[in-house]
């Protein structure tokens, strides 16, 4: 299964239904897709540019431009042509959503990819709990973290933060890993994005502002940081810099044309500027990185890093083993696999694991986890560098609540049974699927 | 003889009333016989007040003492705090000692307050001294934000000078008691909004101290951006934290209410700030909270018929210091969302079981000592038996600059050990 056999189906539809719906959009609504602020509106803008949230301008005509679910809908329609020249009998067992045969990995490969988490390591989200002392484990956790900070070695912080990050370390430990450090010229460069959006309004910040408005500015947690969303994710759009990953992405930027200069490459432009449409709850990927950087160059910095690094994978169609046709893949063979009884009892009554999963999953579980959770969630995607501890989670997630699931008889129960995963404790959930299971 | 506790209130509120009937409870009237009165500060006045008479029998309690004013009143607990310090200098304890510039080194976590319109005359010469300085005006005897205002100029409260002539309506024995405190204008702020501190504190008994306090405790913040500007004192969405304004404003969000728990709060010091400036700054909370308390109990009627569950509100600064803005005798018990609503059910919850052991009728008689097992989200603030049985001076050894808490204080959603290993 090759990179270049789902670019050229798949992946390219996609964008193009993406382009289509913004393009139309910008035409129903009369809106520009970009167009420069007059002098009196950027004055405006400059002095409210902490505070935007209090901004309220009509958004009501703004759809998002997908949410995940109809992304969903996309990914189950993949097929790859190659595959009546004889796949794998495994294969075609396969009862899940996802029809097309990557390869991924299994529980023993599994526990090996992630053999710190393992039960005779030590871990923070479990072994930092009150009943254990912290002379155990945790402070000799904590020196080493110090230690690894004060030597600024990233490889050594990258396989440190496998076993999880100390809350006052931790946004250290990720600058390190993420190799970010604020230099004049990083300030410099944000401060000249923050220039482009005080000049130029385009019509995808409208779309920024709608998602902050649904998500982020409902949450328990992130609600207090609406307004360093806004100074984010408006500089992101503008950042060009960001298309220097679709060299590895086998999505492609959308497009747009100069006026009356339809089709003439010389005259196409990336639109919006960084080649990234945002789509429904695109904001929660920024929301929790709030908790940990609260200068706006650095918080974007961060941001920008790990979006290219790993959030992309969470919504463009590729082969790549962290991408989300992996992922979701991995989730449906982990489940049929490992928990056939409750895989066949869900698929029975029209409630397919992934209809439920795959939200999280692509949000990296942001919104969904309480915020201590989720950092030492992501603490481990940037220790492995890997997202494959997402389907692991997620199935790990059905694990934990499989005697309920086996009760329910409806897709709305089920949905009702995983609703709330603000009490979830990652680590002990991961740990028992990975390496307390009989398999 | 196992009857069923019979209960009377007189706040028509659904968090208290299913934590009654959960409980079998059953419901009278005041007049016949009850066991348990949650009562609002109104009727505990006219209960405990001298013309009443009323004598309440081993089998009967309340939720209120009958003088928690002397706590939960602006101007009487800065007077008793006062009065407190002073008696600590004089005995010369070294909780008293002060720094070069004559501040209390442990006790200082009070704004400086004066009441108007007694020390008009005082306020005024601390005015002067920085005549850049914001105050606030609250009325002693109300609540929910009502009446308070800012003032940066004198002239602005011209009428509670003492021998102002413009106050030719209103005589002095009718005008009414404020306090003013030193307005806090560099509180710490979270993306870039002012919030507050709700801490719930259980006492079951001041002599001897018998506290607890409420794990789960919330900040309050402010819809709009804070801003020292002048031009917006008279904002009160930018200054106020109390919900009951910030409810009105434009933005006031009703699925999260403006509030965060306690732990995210700690969560966010902890990853901006440091564990160590964290943990010492919870662990001061915890100190004046236990200050306060002390400060009362010496003129506190300690009648056994009587447990309280204050609202604690505590503002920290952007150095990380604390500072106690008031005390709550009646917290509201209305709730703004979902949450909040099973927050104040397991808050009552939590505070029946403590106060009424078993559910059963009680016997004001018993020794107050809940077993462990019920204290629910509650843990110990301060028992003073116990910390008599390890010496008084080991309060004053952890508090000269040792490391306050235990273990140096932990950091997990799911809560904290014991409180206090200094007493």
């Amino acid at each position: 299964m090759t990179l270049t056999v789902l670019k050229s189906t798949s992946q390219g539809s996609w964008e193009k239904r993406i382009l289509k719906s913004l393009n139309s959009m910008c035409t129903e609504l009369s809106i520009p897709l970009a167009r420069k602020r007059p002098v009196g509106e950027q004055k405006e803008l400059l002095n409210k540019w902490n505070e935007m949230g209090t901004d309220e301008p009509d958004l009501s005509l703004f759809r998002p431009v997908y949410a995940p679910k109809d992304f969903l809908e996309v990914l189950i329609n993949l097929r790859n042509p190659n595959y009546e020249n004889g796949d794998s009998l495994s294969f075609r067992t396969h009862l899940g959503l996802i029809q097309v045969p990557l390869k991924v990995k299994d529980i023993p490969e599994l526990k090996e990819f992630f053999v710190e988490l393992g039960l005779t390591t030590g871990q923070l989200g479990i072994d930092d709990s009150t009943q254990v002392p912290p002379e155990l484990f945790e402070n000799e956790h904590v020196r080493i973290g110090q230690k690894v900070l004060a030597e600024q070695d990233s490889a050594a912080a990258q396989q440190y933060i496998r076993q999880g990050s100390p809350t006052a370390l931790r946004a250290e430990l990720w600058a390190l890993i993420l190799n970010i450090s604020s230099q004049p010229e990083d300030i410099l460069y944000y401060e000249q994005l923050k220039t482009n959006v005080i000049q130029h309004d385009l019509l995808v910040d409208s779309l920024i502002y709608k998602d902050v408005k649904l998500t982020a500015s409902n949450d328990d947690y992130y609600f207090v940081f609406e307004d360093y969303l806004y100074q984010v994710l408006l500089c992101f759009s503008r950042d060009t810099s960001v298309l220097g990953h679709f060299a590895y992405n086998s999505a492609s930027p959308p497009k747009s044309y100069i006026r009356g200069k339809l089709g003439l490459e010389e005259y196409a432009v990336f639109y919006p500027p960084n080649g990234v449409i945002p789509f429904h709850g695109f904001s929660m990927y920024v929301a929790p990185l709030c908790f940990l950087y609260h200068e706006p160059s650095k918080l974007y910095q961060i941001f920008r890093e790990m979006y290219v690094r790993f959030f992309f994978r969470l919504h463009s169609i590729s082969s790549h083993p962290s991408g989300i046709v992996s992922l979701c893949l991995l989730f449906e063979t982990l489940l049929q696999t490992y928990l056939p009884q409750l895989f066949y009892h869900l698929r029975e009554i029209g409630a397919q694991p992934l209809r439920i999963s795959f939200k999280w999953m692509v949000r990296a579980f942001s919104g969904y986890l309480a915020t201590d959770q989720l950092l030492l969630l992501w603490d481990r995607i940037l220790g492995y560098n890997s997202l494959e501890i997402l389907a692991v989670l997620a199935a790990a997630v059905f694990a934990f609540r499989a005697v309920n699931l086996m009760e329910v008889t409806s897709l709305a129960a089920a949905e009702a049974v995983l609703a709330d995963l603000s009490t979830l404790k990652v680590m002990p959930l991961l740990q028992i699927f990975l390496f307390a299971t009989v398999t | 003889m196992a009857g069923k506790v019979k209960w009377v209130t007189d706040i028509e509120k659904s968090v208290l009333i299913n934590n009654f009937e959960k409980r079998g409870w059953v419901q009278v009237t005041e007049n016949e016989d009850w066991n348990f009165y949650w009562m609002s500060v109104q009727t505990i006045r006219n209960v405990f007040s001298v013309e009443a008479g009323y004598r309440l029998s081993d089998d009967q309690i309340v939720n209120h003492f009958p003088n928690h004013y002397e706590l939960t009143r602006k101007d009487l607990m800065v007077k008793n705090i006062k009065r407190y310090r002073k008696e600590l200098e004089k005995e010369g304890s070294p909780l008293a000692e002060k720094d070069e510039n004559g501040k209390y080194l442990y006790l200082d976590f009070v704004p400086v307050t004066y009441m108007l319109p007694a020390d008009y005359n005082l306020f005024v010469e601390e005015f002067r001294k920085s005549p850049s300085s914001t105050w606030i005006m609250k009325p002693c005897g109300k609540a929910q934000g009502k009446g308070i205002f800012l003032i940066n100029k004198l002239s602005q409260i011209k009428k509670w000078s003492r021998d102002s002539k413009t106050s030719s309506f209103v005589t002095q024995s009718t005008k009414e008691a404020y306090v003013i405190s030193l307005y806090i204008n560099n509180p710490l702020l979270i993306g870039g909004r002012k919030f507050d501190l709700r801490l719930y504190v259980l006492v079951s008994t001041y002599r001897p101290l018998r506290c607890y306090m409420y794990k789960l405790g919330f900040c309050r913040f402010c819809t709009v951006k804070y801003t020292p500007s002048t031009s917006e004192l008279d904002n009160m969405f930018v200054h106020l934290t109390n919900v009951a304004i910030q409810k009105h404003g434009e933005d006031y969000n009703h699925i999260h209410g403006g509030k965060w728990t306690v732990n995210n709060l700690r969560l966010y010091l902890e990853s901006t700030r440091g564990k160590e400036v964290t943990g010492k700054l919870f662990d001061e909370i915890h100190w004046i909270i236990v200050q306060s308390l002390k400060a009362v109990a010496p003129v506190m009627n300690n009648d056994k018929h009587c447990f309280e569950c204050y609202g604690y509100d505590i503002i920290i600064d952007d150095k990380l210091k604390p500072w106690l803005i008031e005390v709550n005798a009646s917290p509201s018990l209305t709730s703004s969302t979902a949450n909040d609503r099973i927050l104040k059910y397991n808050l009552i919850n939590d505070t029946l079981n403590i106060a009424v052991p078993n559910g059963e009728i009680p016997d004001c008689k018993w020794n107050k000592s809940p077993p462990k097992e019920v204290l629910g989200n509650y843990e110990i603030l301060y028992d003073e038996e116990l910390a008599q049985g390890d010496g008084a001076d080991r309060e004053l050894r952890s508090r000269q600059g040792q490391s306050l808490g235990p273990r140096g204080g932990r950091s997990r959603d799911s809560g904290r050990t014991i409180l206090t290993t200094w007493k």
